[in-house]
């Protein structure tokens, strides 16, 4: 195994240096503490600017997946390259650094609710080092984005579920990440608001950047057509080009 | 640093601080209670040492010599007390001299001496100063088997009571202090484990957002730093005050007692104090973050 994982990373590299690969999984096996089986031998490519959904039922590994990406969890075995750079043997003080070139969505938005939605957006911005001229520059023109330049002042608590998704979106792409990863981002949204989503996220998949989505909304996957990969029992059972949701089938 | 940053952690870690105010109260109270109990004792240190100084460098070993000594023998004993290291200094003084002194000493009074000058009854003596004050007491055990010493006197045990004194009172209070600061260290580590806990959310979001560690840290490190130097400043207030008001009723009331009243001596020690506070709120919340705050 420790032979062939090297050879797998470095043609790897050589691939990217072609441009075009962002993430590689290379037998990838996560086992939790207590023997829990989240993910068992995984080896999934995805390219830069590709939109893929990862779909399966719950506990079939979709949130492990993710998580691996942005280092949240080390995997137990295999290795996994993320624009370049090998995740796993990062060290723990380049961890922040990753995190910045990725952007995250979440089903429960994840926003502070005592900030303003400008605070909120502008708060990725802070915490990544950006200084308060370039904040005020770039905030508004993402805001205006995801249509809520008028809601700059409001507190979250305030807006519909909808529009806070969308904050969450802001802030995810306020830092020019070259990925996103939304986590079920439809889950507590209604199909007319989760439809609008989709278009947001297609919008900025269509400007380069890359988009992982774990998702249960089988209408939004089937009519995006969209590469799918579906995951059972932590394996990679179904990876089709232009797929759809059917897991059951 | 940028300035709006720094505005970001001031603000993180005041609303912290209200955000859990009574515990925040009470990490502020015993730290100040600590510091006061360690500055007041290391007050009462230093003025006991200085006491003590005031003592030792005035006692001195009387060397009461038999009548009838020949100035042969005192020669002798002259020679011995050079020899012996412990000595620093020593004087002869003659039944003349003596008498001299003590009529000096008895000014209106010294009539009643008259007369003695014929028969004098003072014995000639020796006046020795050791080097420190532990080695009164051995010496004058050693000066009382010489030939032709009639008594050997010295401030028998007041000295040894005064330095025992001294070392008991720095020795509780350092005691006490150090449990009172291990106190004062994880009551700041329980405030700062709440405030932690009332931030996991908030912490979660700076995490995946890329923020530093330390980035996330520091707030609670200012809020730990602050406590401990409200608590210390307000120790600091207190023994500062008080200790002025005290030496200056003892000072009206017993002026011989020489006090350290030194504002070069003084303000170091509060500035230690202050020092110690915020190294006791810096340590409670490394303590709280190394556990609840790990990358």
């Amino acid at each position: 195994m420790s032979n062939v994982i090297p050879a797998c990373i470095m043609s790897s590299l050589a691939f990217w240096e072609r441009g075009g690969c962002l993430i590689n999984f290379y037998n990838v096996t996560k086992i939790y503490p207590g023997g829990i089986k989240a993910l068992t031998d995984v080896t999934l490519q995805i390219r830069k600017g590709e939109f893929v959904f990862l779909v399966g039922p719950s506990g079939a590994g979709k949130s492990t997946l993710t998580k691996l990406i942005y280092r949240e969890e080390l995997p137990t075995r295999g290795q996994i390259i993320f624009n370049g750079r090998n995740v796993v043997r990062m060290r723990p003080r380049e961890i922040p650094y990753l995190r910045r070139t990725i952007g995250m969505v979440f089903q429960d938005f994840r926003l502070l609710p005592q900030k303003t939605v400008f605070e909120n957006v502008a708060f990725a911005m802070e915490v990544a080092g950006a200084s308060g001229r370039e904040i005020k520059k770039v905030v508004p023109k993402v805001l205006n984005m995801v249509g809520l330049a008028k809601k700059a002042g409001v507190f979250p608590d305030h807006l519909s579920g909808g529009e806070q998704q969308r904050v969450s979106v802001a802030r995810a792409i306020v830092n020019n990440p070259v990925l996103i990863i939304a986590d079920e981002p439809t889950g507590n949204l209604d199909p007319e608001t989760s439809r609008e989503l989709m278009k947001l996220f297609l919008e900025i998949n269509r400007r380069g950047t890359t988009i992982i989505m774990a998702t249960h909304a089988w209408d939004i996957v089937d009519a995006m057509k969209k590469r799918v990969v579906e995951l059972g029992g932590g394996q990679v059972v179904r990876d089709e080009k232009e797929g759809t949701y059917r897991y059951e089938a | 640093m940028r300035l709006s940053v720094i505005r970001y952690y001031l603000h993180e870690a005041l609303q912290s601080i209200l955000r859990n105010s009574w515990l925040s109260v009470a990490s502020v109270g015993v730290v100040a209670v600590s510091l006061l109990i360690l500055g007041s004792s290391l007050l009462l240190v230093v003025n006991a040492g200085k006491v003590a100084d005031n003592l030792e460098s005035n006692i001195e070993i009387s060397l009461f010599l038999k009548d009838k000594t020949t100035s042969i023998q005192i020669k002798e004993i002259e020679n011995k007390l050079k020899a012996m290291p412990d000595v620093a200094h020593f004087e002869f003084v003659t039944k003349e001299r003596a008498l001299e002194e003590m009529k000096r000493n008895l000014g209106d009074k010294k009539d009643i001496l008259a007369g003695l000058e014929e028969k004098n009854p003072l014995p000639d003596a020796f006046r020795i100063k050791t080097h420190t004050v532990e080695q009164v007491a051995p010496l004058a055990r050693q000066l009382e088997s010489l030939a032709q010493v009639d008594q050997v006197r010295y401030g028998q045990g007041t000295v040894e009571k005064l330095v025992a004194f001294s070392r008991w009172v720095r020795t509780a209070g350092l005691v006490l202090m150090v449990l009172l600061g291990v106190a004062a260290v994880f009551l700041i580590a329980t405030t700062i484990r709440l405030s932690v806990f009332a931030r996991r959310r908030e912490i979660g979001i700076m995490k995946f957002l890329g923020a530093t560690n330390w980035f996330v840290r520091l707030p609670f490190l200012l809020e730990g730093i602050f406590l401990g130097l409200i608590g210390s400043f307000m120790a600091v207030v207190v023994i500062y005050c008080g200790y002025y008001t005290l030496i200056g009723n003892i000072q009206l009331s017993l002026p011989f007692m020489q006090l350290v009243t030194d504002r070069n001596l003084i303000m170091p020690l509060m500035e230690g104090l202050l020092l110690l506070g915020l190294f006791i709120g810096a340590a409670g919340s490394m303590i709280s973050m190394r556990r609840f705050l790990k990358a």
